[in-house]
């Protein structure tokens, strides 16, 4: 499968465009690190792949075909603070339902423990909390994953956990991933590929 | 306490333990031990960070040392600023101008209040009663120009600033403030590399002035390219603090298991995580915080929770660090 | 004692008060405000906790159905209010730039008028009587509920927890039922029992200046206009202790609601 966006332009007021032009194509199983300096619109290339905008110019197709408007997303996002990314009214168990029955062996390469399910957010770290969001994620239908910064707030080892089920995942279900972040060293380590935005700023 | 250091400590916390009531189920209200025995110190010209993961608490030492906890909180220890031991009235009186805190978000500046005016207010406050307008904006001014802010950001409103300015903004009012101890707190997420760079330097400049500054962060990486010491934090205390000379190849010269676990996870090392989760602080381990992860572990890592003790150039909560 | 069991004893006071004043207005039998030339004007006694009145009626009994009388109107008035809020608040935040410009100059109109005003207006269109001040307790009293909801809805609607709900194929009614309306429904509690108050003084108010429930209706608005002629002759019983009453009733739902708020902000929760 091939995600591709080709030429997209984004602004969020009138003349004053966050993205303009901007072709990525990221093809099943590849890991992609996606880099530039901040303000340069990282994070708003990832919402659109992800269908959370609308782009105003150019289109985001999968294998050709435009993306689903409404329905299961093919291609999801993981952002970077987990404590907004959760309902903080609804235990564990329930936010981690909405994606779908929850895979077993995917909570256990997490490391999900069994009692954080029926815990509410604000009793789980920051750490435990995005293994959540990530399982949430990863459902069968996921084709793509965007991770926008995913782990940047994350302490190295539960990174480094986290980082390790995700690319076991990809590798067996042939998921794509783009990997948005500042930290070269984390870009390096996982992907094979890097588009970096500098040259659209 | 620590050896290696000249100067007499601007900062001493010792055996800080920070409880929070909570309501447990309906009407019981009992305290959850949040920060517990956690020591750590802070010299002139000096920069301490505090490393530990996002959500664990850490961020309550600079609330407990700014004297901004919430009302529920509780906290045992002791905190020195400047040898002498640090109350509630005395924390009043020297907040902002003896010690600043540079925040962890830019919804601390007022968001209403053109940024020079605010920068020429910390100004004000740190220089006492009388307010002289004139010497305050020169001042404000010459913060400004230091950190390569125009001039015309003074008249801006924080909406307008961009990540890295405001940022910037952030520590030029912690520079007019006079204050002899700098608290920051995760100052920079959300900065590319550029900006962190940026701050980064301001804040060694801070400490070049004869300023103590305890940073405080998730991302030890940030940590090791600015700090002189790093203590690390687990589950509520500080288990290690050492020089930033010993996180280096292997992490052979480390004093505590986690703290080499944490140094090899990094990207840049070997990326290899060790399992477990760190726990919860209403369900701590027996003995050691760290026992039941640890590959080290002994019977008597689960007899008592270790001391603090002093290794070599550092100090280390473990009993088998030499 | 910690804050939650400090507002569960004044949750259970006020209830008790209110039951106590609902059940009493209900069962004090008739014959206790027939008119009864022999007594009237008596000052306070054993017999007349409140006194009586210049037709010999016993003023306790009275100021009890009275009371019945307001907190119905109270009751009724302040969920029908709570209602119109909560609808129009989520059209004005889900349903477009129009319709949200359209209510929020409703908003702005209905804040702009006095209260009193309109209330007096609209009870006096409908004719007035009990339906009159239902009515107009309830249309008046909306908006501000109405903007705090609103706000709140928007917010929600923009939350990445909603925003990746739908990514995860829920539909909108899905995402509005299960994270949305749960969310509302401590602040709509709240904004219930504090309009309640209102309410009932309101009620009060216009039955007291004659625009509101009729002179045969037994309502605290009522006896305090009636008790006005009697003042200047040293009948003090007759406004003062339903005038009492009803303070402590609205005075004790006030608490109770700040209680409540207090409770449901996150940030105090715990204290």
């Amino acid at each position: 499968m091939l995600l591709e966006a080709s030429e997209i332009g984004f602004r969020y007021s009138k003349n004053q465009w966050v993205l303009r032009g901007v072709s990525v194509a990221i093809r099943s199983g590849e890991v992609v690190g996606l880099i530039g300096p901040s303000g340069c619109g990282k994070t708003t290339l990832g919402r659109i792949l992800a269908g959370y905008e609308r782009p105003h110019e150019g289109s985001v197709a999968l294998d050709g075909k435009a993306l689903p408007a409404t329905g299961y997303h093919p291609v999801q996002l993981v952002f970077q603070h987990p404590e907004k990314a959760v309902n903080p009214r609804w235990r564990m168990r329930k936010t981690l339902a909405e994606g779908g029955g929850p895979d077993e062996q995917l909570l256990a390469a997490l490391g999900i423990q069994e009692e954080w399910l029926s815990r509410w957010p604000n009793e789980l770290s920051g750490g435990e909390l995005q293994r959540f969001c990530v399982a949430r994620a990863l459902r069968p239908q996921t084709r793509f994953l965007i991770a926008d910064e995913m782990t940047a707030m994350l302490d190295g080892i539960t990174q480094a956990q986290i980082w390790h089920a995700v690319l076991d995942y990809a590798r067996k279900q042939e998921m794509g991933v783009l990997v948005v972040s500042h930290e070269k060293s984390l870009i390096n380590r996982l992907c094979t590929r890097v588009v970096d935005l500098t040259q659209f700023c | 306490m620590p050896t290696q250091t000249k100067s007499k400590p601007i900062l001493e916390v010792e055996e800080l333990s920070i409880s929070f009531a909570q309501y447990t189920s309906g009407l019981r209200q009992s305290s959850l031990k949040v920060i517990a025995d956690l020591s750590v110190s802070v010299c002139p010209g000096e920069i301490v960070a505090v490393v530990g993961s996002s959500g664990s608490g850490k961020s309550l030492l600079a609330h407990a040392i700014l004297g901004i906890l919430p009302g529920n909180a509780a906290i045992s220890g002791s905190i020195r600023f400047a040898g002498q031991k640090l109350t509630a009235e005395y924390q009043e009186a020297i907040r902002g101008r003896e010690i600043a805190l540079i925040p962890q978000s830019v919804n601390y500046l007022d968001p209403l209040m053109q940024v020079g005016k605010q920068v020429r207010n910390a100004a004000k406050i740190a220089r006492g009663s009388s307010p002289d307008r004139a010497a305050a904006r020169k001042i404000q001014r010459e913060a400004f120009a230091r950190y390569n802010l125009a001039p015309e950001v003074e008249r801006l409103l924080p909406f307008q600033l961009s990540g890295g300015m405001a940022r910037r903004v952030l520590v030029a009012t912690a520079l007019v403030s006079s204050a002899r101890l700098v608290i920051a707190d995760e100052p920079t997420p959300g900065l590319d590399d550029a900006a962190v760079r940026e701050t980064l330097g301001c804040f060694r400049e801070l400490a070049d002035q004869g300023r103590g500054v305890l940073l405080i962060t998730h991302d030890i990486e940030t940590a090791l390219e600015i700090a002189d010491r790093i203590a690390v934090f687990y589950a509520g205390t500080t288990v290690e603090v050492a020089p930033v000379q010993d996180f280096s190849g292997g992490g052979e010269a480390l004093r505590h298991p986690y703290t080499k676990a944490l140094w090899r996870s990094l990207p840049k090392n070997d990326f290899a995580p060790i399992p477990g989760f760190q726990p919860h602080p209403n369900a701590l381990p027996e003995g050691c915080l760290f026992q039941p992860r640890c590959p080290m572990a002994t019977p008597e890592c689960t007899a008592g929770r270790p001391e603090m003790r002093a290794v070599r150039e550092g100090m280390v909560r473990c009993i088998h660090a030499s | 004692m910690n804050r939650r069991q400090i507002t569960l004893i004044t949750t259970f006071c006020a209830a008790i008060l209110l039951i106590g004043v609902v059940v009493g207005g209900l069962t004090l039998g008739e014959e206790r405000l027939s008119t009864n030339l022999d007594i009237r004007n008596a000052s306070p006694s054993l017999e007349h906790p409140f006194g009586t009145d210049h037709l010999g009626r016993d003023m306790l009994t009275r100021t009890l159905k009275g009371l019945t009388v307001s907190i119905g109107v109270g009751v009724i008035a302040a969920a029908a209010s709570a209602a119109i809020a909560l609808v129009l608040g989520m059209l004005a935040a889900t349903m477009g730039k129009a319709v949200d410009a359209a209510i929020s100059w409703l908003i702005d109109l209905f804040l702009g008028v006095p209260h009193l005003v309109a209330l007096i207006l609209i009870s006096f269109t409908l004719g007035g009587g009990l339906k009159g001040v239902v009515a107009g307790i309830a249309l008046t009293h909306w908006p501000s509920l109405a903007r705090i909801i609103r706000a709140e809805v928007m917010q929600l609607r923009s939350a990445e927890y909603v925003q990746i709900s739908r990514r995860l194929g829920k539909s909108r009614w899905w995402v509005a039922s299960r994270h949305i309306l749960p969310h509302l429904f401590p602040q709509l509690l709240v904004g219930l029992v504090l309009l309640f108050p209102h309410a009932i003084l309101h009620e009060a108010s216009i039955s007291f200046l004659g625009f509101g429930l009729s002179p045969h209706q037994p309502a605290i608005g009522i006896i305090l206009s009636e008790s006005m002629r009697y003042l200047t002759s040293g009948m003090w019983w007759l406004a003062f202790f339903p005038g009492i009453s009803l303070l402590i009733i609205v005075r004790a739902f006030d608490t109770l609601g700040d209680n409540l708020r207090l409770l449901t902000d996150p940030h105090r929760a715990h204290q």
